[in-house]
């Protein structure tokens, strides 16, 4: 597109960039790879498939390990972690999600326990059923977290980015857990992987169509645009050979790779959107004159 | 409450829970019109905050070396060099000392996980410093840019100074206030570009002098952060410019993102949901 006309002062940044490290965009990744998890567990244990629901809930329980070393790994002051609890705002998605990676990774990594050790089945599937509900939080609730910013790639999708996040725990969950799991119980991680590919699909293009050529411009250049260009690839790939040889074990294991590197990749291109839509004023400063223009 | 003006009313909450121990809304009016660009305001700023360097740089932007506001820059002088008269070089200066809005609606201490962003009974926004954890959300959630964060040191002592990993900005010197004071910038200000008092007293100041500058023939006064119904209800620092916010690296149209919360949080809820359905569906296979 051709560029806008725009006054700022000597070109400079109205935002700050968030000084979030690459630990974030891993936990957007993992935060909604044991999200989806747990609910295919739960899911998995009602339909009665405990081959799937324990493959699924050891896995959800590593995830649901590693999410908080990384995100007090990217604290300015780590020590001080705890004081997330001391309050609870609705106001902030950072507030509210603090609480939700808690009670998650208490009852994910509770249910991994007992799964572990065979004990305690009534605590188990109580531990099984919360982190379900609690995982579908975690996966949606990060792209709450970005809307939240006065970022305009991320705040003008803030209906879409939840729905992003969600499709990409989808297709992350499934395909983690057709890799790990028999092809003859794992027919309904390969439907979840597949659901989960054509929503994202869908949902990133609805996201880039909605913001608008310029505002979503960073999803067509620079490293954002790079990575998110390779994460449709890898994505349609994915989908195409889980699809196809998915029952046999090299194609569940090649599928399910390429679909996770898919949904890592489309986190990454997200948050890099981010560093790049904060950066030049002009997708600060057009889209707010814009709006004053529209009002007078 | 004190004052009683458009703007005292609309003071956020926060400031209306201190009950008999609430002061009037205070504020910053700062004149461009009359700034010099003498930075006095960015050095007594410094001195009494302790506010560490933040890097001793040549921006080659004009007579400005701050560049911004950040943890470490807590006022900060942009310097507009203009020619206004065709071929005749460079023959206005626009200068603007820029600081925290205060908000009425404050992004950053809505999105603050911790609770260490508050609002004081001066109805002024400020961090907490033995609170704040380094999370950082406050920083792409302002809309002005101001926030950003000291960042720590591995070879420092934990939580000394300059390498502190916590998150910083004007606290419109809340402690000076506290003690009857006003703020060192304002105090140290030689042309009174920086006016400190009651917020309602200043913007009844300020609608005059642009009045009077406009009736002078400054056709391009105009004040920016006045008006109670903006995107951030009114700032508590606002300010008479020469030219569009832009100019001076300010935004035109600042909106609070929490305004749009009921969005934020309605897609979740619905993304949660479906989510939700597509794993029943899936084990159902």
């Amino acid at each position: 597109m051709s560029e806008p006309e725009y006054k700022s002062y000597y070109g400079r940044p109205i935002l700050k960039e968030p000084v979030w490290k690459p630990e974030i965009p891993w936990y957007l990744f993992t935060g909604g790879l044991g999200g989806a998890l747990s609910g295919l567990a739960f899911g998995a244990r009602l339909a009665g498939n405990d081959t799937l629901a324990r493959r699924a809930v050891m896995l959800a329980g590593a995830a649901s390990a590693v999410n908080p070393v990384l995100l007090v790994k990217d604290l300015g002051r780590p020590r001080r972690f705890l004081n997330m609890l001391r309050v609870f705002k609705v106001t902030s998605p950072m507030s509210v999600g603090s609480w939700v990676v808690a009670s998650f990774g208490t009852a994910s990594g509770a249910a991994a326990g007992c799964e572990l050790l065979g004990v305690l089945p009534r605590v188990r599937a109580l531990a099984e059923a919360s982190s379900a509900v609690l995982g579908l939080g975690m996966s949606t609730y990060t792209g709450s977290l970005l809307a939240g910013t006065s970022i305009p790639v991320w705040h003008d999708a803030r209906r879409e980015l939840p729905f992003v996040f969600a499709s990409g725990a989808a297709m992350t969950a499934g395909a983690a857990a057709a890799i790990v799991t028999p092809a003859a119980e794992a027919g309904p991680a390969r439907v979840l992987a597949l659901m989960g590919a054509a929503g994202e699909l869908a949902n990133v293009s609805l996201m880039e169509h909605r913001l608008g050529p310029l505002v979503a411009e960073p999803y067509h250049e620079g490293p954002s645009g790079r990575y998110g260009k390779i994460a449709k690839g890898l994505t349609v790939a994915g989908a195409a050979v889980l699809a196809a040889a998915g029952r046999k074990r090299a194609g569940a294991v090649a599928g399910g790779t390429l679909l996770l590197a898919a949904g890592a990749l489309t986190r990454w291109s997200v948050f890099r959107a981010g560093s790049a839509s904060a950066r030049d004023p002009k997708y600060t400063v057009v889209p707010q004159r814009e709006r004053l223009q529209a009002r007078s | 409450m004190g004052g009683g003006g458009t703007l005292s009313s609309a003071t956020a909450d926060g400031q209306l829970s201190y009950g008999a121990e609430i002061e009037p809304r205070m504020g910053f009016f700062t004149d461009t019109s009359v700034c010099i660009g003498c930075k006095a305001c960015e050095v007594a700023c410094k001195e009494w905050n302790l506010v560490p360097e933040d890097g001793f740089v040549w921006t080659g932007h004009s007579l400005d070396n701050t560049g911004e506001l950040s943890a470490s820059t807590w006022r900060h002088v942009a310097f507009v060099e203009r020619s206004v008269r065709q071929g005749d070089g460079i023959d206005q200066w626009l200068m603007s000392s820029d600081v925290c809005k205060h908000c009425t609606h404050a992004a950053c201490l809505d999105v603050c996980p911790t609770g260490a962003i508050f609002r004081t009974e001066f109805g002024t926004v400020v961090i907490q410093d033995d609170v704040c954890n380094g999370c950082g959300y406050c920083i792409p959630a302002c809309p002005f840019g101001v926030i950003s964060r000291r960042e720590r040191d591995q070879g420092v002592e934990h939580g000394v100074g300059a390498h502190d990993g916590g998150a910083h900005k004007c606290t419109l010197c809340y402690d000076r206030l506290q003690d009857g004071l006003e703020p060192a910038c304002a105090k140290a200000c030689p042309t009174d570009s920086i006016q400190f008092g009651p917020l309602d007293e200043l913007v009844a100041k300020a609608r005059e002098r642009c009045e009077q500058l406009v009736e002078a023939g400054v056709d391009s006064a105009r004040l920016y952060g006045d008006d109670p119904n903006d995107g951030v209800g009114g700032f508590g620092a606002f300010f008479l410019l020469l030219d569009d916010p832009e100019v001076y690296g300010l935004p035109p149209d600042p909106v609070v993102t929490t305004r749009d919360l009921g969005e934020i949080w309605g897609a979740a809820a619905a993304a949660a949901a479906l989510l939700g359905g597509a794993l029943l569906s899936a084990v159902a296979f």
